[in-house]
């Protein structure tokens, strides 16, 4: 970069904040995106990485500071584009017409022609030989192809030209011959005065590509230096450690020398799946890794494998409580008490009708057993704050005899004193016999398992055990490091 | 570029079609002429257009149960009003048009559900039906008339008509822009809004053209039977709806395909008609239809398990 | 506790109550039991089809059954055709037209659950089936229901239609096994969000399984009903109660988007749909004109019970 003045950059941002309720987002960001460089942008869960990525594209609006920029943003015909890792593509449509949506000029006869011929022309200039038929509908293409699209309708002029291009863990399904494409590609975009911001969980990938990267932690830049000013272990620790590492470590020892009593007793392996997750009677076993890597798909393919969707036994196999409390866990229209009792119910109906009086004293015991915060059990469940809710789901799970507890990242939204006694529940739960599998997104949870698995790309990475567990094996096997 | 391989599935609705004309065919020589084509037919384009109409409608993820009332007032509105006052129809027609494009604003504009919705828009298209026409009666518009009655050569109108709309559809909804970023919002409408469209105005638009569509099918009703009433049509709503899952659409995801749903009406009108070549009692009529419905859709399960394995 | 006016039952009601004093302000209190006795007949049919379809619809969102009409028609004709008019046969006609029923519902979950249909392509595919074997099995003859029986069907105990009180007594099952069933928990809980159900031990599948049973078995006890009441199996006889079944579970305040039941409600809904009509009828106001009144009131109901939940 030859000069540094806000005129010059693609966008700059000053002071910004962004809150969405209570929490804070994006927490006083400074950040100048030049033309020619490439921003390698790490950290870790919920660092605030897709925030601010919102924010730069203009989808959000900063609560405070500034943004500035001086191409199109928002819109369309912006000059800011963004490829996501979900994929964002109409399925039911070409490549070529879903180039069409994106582009404001694509009008009057022989568009199909033209459409067709800059996609194509994108396509072969990202991933030469690529061999994609941009006429067929997008849902019969593999998701690398898909992938391969999106990128390239993100570098595709679209009417204008790209100036500065987000790419959003762009590699997580290609195969490492066209991810080199898109590297390369990356490389000779910013030669030529393109602006690039890159997210990837592949630390490697960050290496080669990028000219600065920009490490965020809880909505804040922790650290921003050239590349060639971290190495490994420097970008590792910089992308942050659990604070308290000892009194976590203490505890684990004690427990397992709490467990290891019962396993001696009753060992016996009671899940074992083709993918290699394994857990014997009495174990707490911890899935790691990156969010959105498989973690929560290798349970749920677990849980439907070991229960049925015909017979509702009086003893559950398996117990879920799950993380996403929308999508999984919470039934907005009922009380508090109707959610923590739904599992319960087999056991205790009498001739199909569901005993009331044992339900009530139920909800009490548990309200009271974990805390939560409510006068009245009658009331709604969405009156609750998310951490009450996420209470009810455990106590949903815990309360039902099932031998198998499934967690399918349960702690968000739960404050630090309740967190600790679930700890503790959990920890008692599996000394009296029951196994509990437990993906947390949370480095510091996973240090309590017993064993750990950590899933990159919907495989197994790494499976680890007693004192092997810590912070920073976890990390390196969520990242994949070496270099090609 | 490579070249398309066109899926067995992809070919169903045609495959059933052509099954059935072949059948028709070999069990009654005579309606393989002009006149015979035309007879078997005839009665089909309205349905056809209909079901165009409930195509637009399940593009977008939505259901239409009014189609049926619909097309019947329309048919209603042409018998009478068109007849006597000819500005004052078609301005009633247009009215009907912009009525449909505001009923889709204000289902994504309120998040409504459209099967209910549009329920209790057929109980008020059917109460205007009957205002405007409390018996069976009226007539067609000459012109109506000499139009749906005209002979082409080569092919009887039957057939042209079929080819017309299947062609019209086509363009409109596969080929043209916008028709792409209609199909586009119901593949996924995030990404739609997200490039910066105003939803609200493409789900307006997409009703709309539902709308003239089911215009179209009363105006061409009326000039087949000459004369209508305000039930004419009530069983359009239900045919157009399996005239598109028949012709290979489904009701998530913006999958249509509007030759295959034209195909799709002839198809079931086929069923219908092929009984009688068969000498079975014209009380399985109906029970034809739901039963080359249930054949087809059985067939795409196989073939759809089929493209899974390979 | 919620409060009485936040209870959606009650607007059905209310309404229903009101347009019955406004009939009976025109018609004059003499007219009173005899529209109250055709509201409650005609009422219990609406209301026991519609409790069926409440099910179905609160399984949530594309859910719906519709063979209700065909359903009624077939196990209605077959029904009288069973019991010959003979007299003494009137349970062998109950037993068919459940037998029917049942043989439906379970075609239809068959083509939901073996082709992956969608409901509302398995349910009219398989109607148009059943409309088929209605007509062929009618054939144009007209078979009256026993003597008894018809006697029955139009009669009154205590003064109440007994089809009528056929119809509170099934009521009052539904209602208790929503309420306080376990099977009542598990339609609910799969109505709000199937996969967190299912997350939480509830048989998903089997739910589905008896929702769609459970519609076509009172569809067919509805079909003979009304054949017994109105003196034989008419081919068109279910025609109506397509969209008015919906109608009348809209009305009454059960959540089309699924998970939320309302008995009373469907009951309320019923009369109230009856009543509205013959008031209109009273009034002078013609067919077309009441047909439009009643599509405003489905929709304008809808559009209110969107501003609830939108509020809430």
């Amino acid at each position: 970069m030859n000069t540094s003045q806000p005129v010059e950059a693609v966008v700059a941002l000053r002071g910004v904040h962004k809150q969405f309720g209570a929490v804070r987002a994006i927490d006083g960001i400074d950040l100048t995106l030049a033309p020619g460089e490439c921003v390698g942008l790490v950290g870790h869960n919920g660092a605030g990485k897709s925030t601010l990525v919102n924010l730069i594209n203009g989808t959000l609006k900063p609560s405070r500071g500034e943004i500035d920029s001086h191409v199109t943003r928002g819109g369309r015909g912006s000059a800011i584009r963004s490829v996501f890792q979900e994929l964002s593509l109409c399925p039911n449509l070409s490549a070529a017409e879903n180039l069409r949506i994106a582009h404001p000029t694509l009008k009057g006869l022989g568009w199909r022609r033209r459409a067709g011929a800059e996609i194509r022309a994108s396509l072969d200039q990202v991933f030469p030989g690529h061999g994609i038929d941009t006429d067929a509908r997008v849902d019969t293409l593999s998701i690398a192809q898909r992938q391969m699209i999106e990128i390239a309708i993100g570098f595709a002029p679209r009417g204008g030209q790209a100036r500065l291009v987000i790419l959003d863990e762009p590699t997580s399904s290609l195969d490492a011959g066209i991810a080199e494409q898109l590297l390369a590609y990356v490389e000779r975009f910013c030669a030529e005065g393109g602006t690039v911001v890159f997210i990837s969980h592949m630390l490697g990938e960050i290496f080669r590509v990028a000219s600065r990267i920009v490490v965020m932690q809880d909505g804040r830049v922790v650290a921003e230096r050239a590349s060639q000013d971290f190495d490994r272990d420097s970008l590792v620790d910089a992308m942050g450690h659990v604070a308290q590492h000892a009194p976590s470590a203490d505890r684990r020892r004690d427990a397992e020398g709490a467990s290891t009593a019962g396993a001696g007793a009753s060992g016996e392996t009671v899940i074992e799946d083709a993918a290699g997750l394994s857990a014997r009677r009495g174990e707490i076993v911890g899935l790691a890794g990156l969010a959105g890597h498989g973690q929560a798909e290798a349970l749920a393919r677990l849980y439907f494998a070991g229960t049925s969707g015909w017979r509702a036994p009086r003893q559950p196999r398996m117990a879920f409580v799950a993380g996403d409390r929308g999508r999984d866990g919470v039934l907005p229209l009922w009380s508090i008490l109707r959610n923590l009792s739904l599992s319960v119910l087999p056991a205790g109906a009498r001739r199909g009708a569901v005993d009331r009086h044992a339900e009530a004293t139920l909800g009490h015991d548990w309200q009271q057993r974990i805390g939560i915060r409510s006068d009245d059990l009658g009331n709604p469940i969405t009156s609750l704050s998310g951490g009450n809710q996420q209470k009810v789901l455990f106590a949903r799970a815990l309360a039902s005899s099932a031998p198998i507890v499934v967690m399918d990242d349960p702690m968000r939204g739960v404050d630090v004193g309740t967190k600790q006694e679930v700890y503790a529940l959990i920890r008692a739960e599996a000394d009296a016999g029951r196994t509990f599998l437990w993906y947390s997104t949370e480095t510091e949870e996973v240090c309590q398992c017993d064993r750990v698995f950590v899933f990159r790309d919907g495989k197994i990475s790494a499976e680890l055990s007693g004192a092997e567990i810590s912070e920073e094996r976890i990390l390196a096997a969520s990242f994949e490091m070496q270099e090609n | 570029m490579t070249r398309h391989s066109i899926s067995p599935r992809k070919l169903l609705p045609l495959i059933s079609f052509s099954v059935l004309l072949i059948a028709t065919f070999a069990l009654q020589e005579r309606a393989m002429s002009y006149l015979g084509l035309n007879l078997l037919f005839n009665l089909t384009i309205p349905i056809a257009l209909a079901t165009i109409g409930q195509l637009l409608i399940i593009m977008v993820n939505d259901i239409d149960l009014s189609v049926g009332a619909f097309v019947s007032l329309v048919a209603c509105v042409v018998s009478t009003l068109l007849v006597q006052h000819p500005w004052l129809g078609w301005l009633a027609l247009a009215g009907l048009v912009l009525a449909y494009a505001a009923l889709g604003a204000l289902i994504h504009r309120f998040e409504l559900p459209a099967i209910v919705v549009t329920l209790g828009m057929s109980f008020i298209w059917g109460g205007l039906a009957l205002v405007i026409m409390p018996a069976p009666g009226g007539t067609s518009p000459e012109w109506l008339r000499a139009l749906m009655t005209v002979k082409p050569p080569l092919a009887p109108m039957a057939v042209v008509a079929a080819l017309l709309i299947a062609a019209a559809a086509h363009l409109l909804i596969m080929r043209s822009g916008i028709g792409t970023v209609l199909r586009g919002l119901g593949g996924n409408s995030r990404s739609v809004a997200r490039a910066g469209w105003r939803l609200s105005g493409l789900y307006a638009l997409t009703y709309g053209l539902a709308g003239v569509f089911g215009v179209l099918a009363g105006l061409t009703l009326v000039g087949l039977y000459t004369s209508s009433g305000a039930s004419v049509a009530s069983s359009y709503t239900l045919l157009s709806i399996a005239g598109v899952i028949l012709g290979g659409g489904e009701f998530i995801g913006g999958r249509v395909s509007p030759i295959g749903a034209v195909l799709g009406a002839l198809t079931l009108s086929l069923a219908g008609s092929l009984l009688a070549f068969m000498h079975i009692s014209p009380d399985w009529q109906i029970g034809a239809q739901g039963a080359v419905l249930i054949l087809v859709l059985a067939a795409r399960l196989l073939f759809t398990r089929r493209e899974a394995l390979l | 506790m919620q409060s009485l006016i936040s209870r959606p039952w009650l607007w059905a009601w209310l309404a229903a109550i009101a347009v019955f004093a406004l009939s009976i302000a025109l018609s004059g209190a003499s007219q009173a039991g005899g529209l109250l006795y055709a509201a409650l007949s005609f009422g219990a049919f609406a209301a026991i089809v519609g409790i069926g379809q409440m099910l179905v619809i609160t399984l949530g969102p594309g859910n719906i059954d519709l063979s209700i009409p065909a359903v009624m028609t077939l196990a209605g004709t077959l029904a009288l055709k069973a019991m010959d008019g003979a007299p003494g046969t009137a349970l062998l006609g109950l037993g068919v037209a459940l037998l029917v029923g049942l043989g439906c519902g379970a075609a239809n979950f068959a083509l939901i659950r073996l082709l992956r249909l969608p409901p509302i392509i398995a349910t009219l595919a398989a109607s148009l089936l059943y409309q088929s074997l209605a007509i062929w099995s009618n054939r144009g003859l007209r078979i009256k229901p026993p003597a008894a029986l018809a006697d029955f069907a139009t009669g009154r105990t205590l003064g109440v239609p007994n089809v009528a009180l056929i119809g509170v007594l099934l009521a009052l099952v539904v209602w208790w096994l929503l309420e306080r069933g376990l099977w009542g928990r598990w339609l609910l809980a799969t109505g709000q969000n199937p996969r967190a159900a299912r997350l939480a031990g509830v048989p998903v599948e089997r739910v589905r399984a008896s929702a769609y049973l459970s519609v076509a078995l009172l569809a067919g006890l509805t079909g003979f009903l009304l054949a017994s009441f109105s003196g034989g199996a008419a081919l068109n006889m279910g025609q109506q109660y397509l969209l008015l079944s919906i109608a009348v579970v809209v009305i009454g305040g059960t959540s089309i988007a699924g998970g939320f039941s309302n008995v009373p409600g469907v009951w309320g809904a019923a009369l109230f749909m009856f009543l509205v009509v013959s008031m209109l009828n009273a009034y002078g106001f013609d067919a077309g004109a009441r047909m439009m009144l009643t599509g405003m009131i489905i929709i304008g109901i809808v559009i209110a019970a969107n501003a609830r939940r939108r509020r809430a």
